[in-house]
């Protein structure tokens, strides 16, 4: 039982460390790649290729004096931004990094909530999607309290359209996730990667082709894409943080820390979306295995990290190249384009399963 | 032994909760201690072995329809409450009756203790990897038409919403 | 071990708070809030039972009661919305007379 409890504080402690160790190098990923894609050279200057720029950034927040302006509704104002930074960090702790590793005579599972239970395969949550799609819904709040809660036109009108579009885009980020579901059986993160594990066969013919789920659901890969650009507010849906046209947003009236707190969110949310296209679509932590039996338990984090990396240069890619969607364009899209393709998904999908067996 | 600890800890949070949502004065605090009370429903419903009534819970009451109810209070600016002529015949009348219905549900249930079992983890419905399939299979089979009335009734109250929150033009 | 009655008394406390919050309270929205309360306290009786009597009814109908709870509550806000746009007003009662 000790051991259980010292493995998972480890755990949480080395996770965190190294996610918001991984959301401060994003940030500097990210003005370094939009730097060259607008043909400048990004930060220089702070450490050999501006690589302790992200310090300094945290310096300068820590420092930054912290205001809160005169009527704002002072509780909502600090709640908002512990909120999101809290949700986006609590779907981090369903997301399996790997299989299973053995410290110290102890089999522990490569998971914040994973157990393996008497030292076998391990297990973790049967509602593991469900959790993170949970805690989504519950991130709308620090966007929509942020603004409210300062007391201020800009901000008000900047979150109002920023949690519709959110809860908007939800709908199809859920529906584009059920064909995944009907081909896995399962709702745990897990047992959704285990079934990714052989080769794609067609009737007595074997492809050869991994069976990831991106080969049959390329539709609903796209759709999770584009709905999951809009629920974390980047280019090219991010109208409601655009600074030309809404000052700040809902983020207008706060600065410092608070300020750092969102924008953490907003990068941790950016990674759990690249971790759940990675588990869902990718194979998880699937690839080749050689080595050692240490290496052979590490190395599929190392291509977990690989695959989510791509994801991000994705999206940073992104934001460097498209322009930003209009409101009302923003909302015909995702009610009246993605929504029934995700629908039309599902129910291809599931005739397909469904005549198959 | 957990199992009651658990219970008495988020029983609590969702009383304190509702009686927040009582006293408060800004609707704006009510809907948040609302939302407070629905995720400590949702972690009961965990401890009753219900997991995807827990998820569903937190998705579409505390993620969804609560959204709903803050957008609102937002939209229209609501302010603090006013004491007015009415809630003072309420309180005094009202008060004592919720009072009675309160000692008398409370008492009914402690009496009849004897013909309830115990819950205890573990003892579930039906065992936690097959919750949310055994739910389906009923909800798609023998429940199928009550789940296709539900989804004409969703598309009623969508389309009368949207032409009762109309400004007229 | 919790014997169930202690469910279904936390069930009974929710709905009674339902009912005072709904008779005490005069912004309509709160009122609005009171009802959903009320609803989930009930929530709460079907899933206790369902653990009781080992049938998954209770859960489903758990399903069917959030769905009429949250077509209720589109069609109610937007009634107060309209309501709002011609009394300018929240408080039920100056909400009293049929003509402005």
């Amino acid at each position: 039982m000790t051991a259980f409890l010292i493995a998972a504080v480890i755990k949480i402690v080395l996770v965190v460390f190294l996610l918001l160790t991984g959301v401060a190098y994003m940030t500097w990923l990210e003005r370094k790649v939009v730097g060259h894609i607008q043909n400048r050279w990004g930060p220089t200057r702070v450490g050999p290729f501006g690589l302790l720029q992200p310090l300094a950034d945290g310096v300068k927040f820590i420092l930054k004096e912290d205001m809160v302006p005169d009527l704002a509704h002072k509780g909502l104002f600090v709640l908002a931004p512990a909120l999101a930074l809290t949700m986006s960090l609590i779907s981090i702790a369903v997301i399996p990094f790997g299989e299973m590793i053995n410290v110290g005579g102890t089999n522990t599972a490569l998971q914040i909530t994973g157990v393996s239970l008497g030292g076998g395969h391990p297990t973790d949550i049967n509602i593991g999607l469900l959790i993170i799609l949970g805690v989504t819904s519950i991130g709308v709040y620090g966007v929509a309290l942020a603004g409210w809660s300062s007391n201020s036109k800009y901000a008000l009108l900047g979150s109002l359209r920023a949690s519709a579009q959110m809860i908007s885009y939800e709908l199809a980020l859920g529906l584009s996730l059920v064909g995944v579901l009907i081909l896995a059986g399962s709702f745990s993160l897990r047992g959704i990667v285990d079934s990714q594990s052989d080769t794609w066969l067609i009737g007595s013919f074997n492809t050869h082709l991994p069976h990831w789920y991106i080969f049959p659901q390329f539709v609903a890969f796209f759709i999770y894409l584009m709905a999951a650009y809009a629920e974390t507010n980047r280019i090219p849906f991010d109208l409601p943080e655009a600074e030309t046209e809404l000052v700040a947003g809902y983020h207008t009236e706060y600065s410092s820390m608070k300020f750092a707190m969102f924008f953490m969110a907003e990068y941790v949310n950016m990674i759990t979306v690249g971790c759940i296209a990675t588990l869902l679509f990718f194979g998880g932590w699937h690839g080749p295995l050689f080595g050692p039996p240490l290496m052979q338990a590490l190395l599929p984090v190392v291509w977990f990290s690989a695959k989510i990396f791509v994801f991000m240069f994705v999206y940073i890619w992104i934001r460097g190249t498209l322009p930003r969607f209009r409101y009302d364009q923003l909302m015909a899209f995702g009610w009246k384009f993605l929504l029934p393709l995700a629908i039309a998904n599902i129910i291809v999908t599931s005739l397909i399963v469904a005549l198959g067996a | 032994m957990l199992h009651q600890v658990l219970f008495i800890f988020f029983g609590l949070i969702c009383v304190a909760g509702a009686v927040n949502l009582l006293v408060q004065r800004h609707p704006i605090n009510s809907a948040l201690s609302l939302v407070v009370v629905m995720g400590a429903l949702s972690l009961i419903y965990l401890l009753l072995g219900a997991e995807f009534v827990a998820a569903v819970q937190v998705i579409v009451y505390a993620g969804a329809v609560m959204v709903l109810f803050v957008f609102v209070i937002m939209l229209l600016n609501a302010g603090a409450e006013e004491r007015t002529r009415g809630s003072r015949i309420a309180l005094w009348m009202g008060g004592p009756a919720v009072a009675v219905l309160a000692g008398l549900i409370v008492y009914m249930m402690f009496k009849n203790q004897q013909q309830f079992n115990s819950v205890s983890i573990g003892n579930f419905v039906s065992s936690p990897a097959d919750n949310t399939h055994a739910v389906a299979n009923l909800l798609f089979k023998d429940f199928l038409l009550p789940f296709e009335i539900t989804s004409v009734l969703i598309l009623i109250a969508i389309m009368g919403a949207v032409v009762l929150a109309r400004r007229e033009s | 071990m919790v014997p169930l009655s202690w469910y279904l008394v936390l069930s009974a406390i929710l709905f009674c708070l339902g009912v005072s919050a709904f008779l005490l309270k005069r912004n309509i929205i709160t009122i609005f809030m009171a009802i959903e309360l009320m609803l989930n306290g009930v929530n709460l009786s079907f899933v206790a039972f369902a653990n009781h009597w080992h049938q998954l009814s209770g859960q489903v109908f758990v399903f069917f009661v959030m769905v009429v709870a949250a077509a209720e509550a589109a069609v109610g806000l937007a009634i107060i919305i309209a309501v709002f746009r011609t009394r300018e007003t929240l408080n039920v009662d100056r909400v009293n007379l049929l003509k402005l």
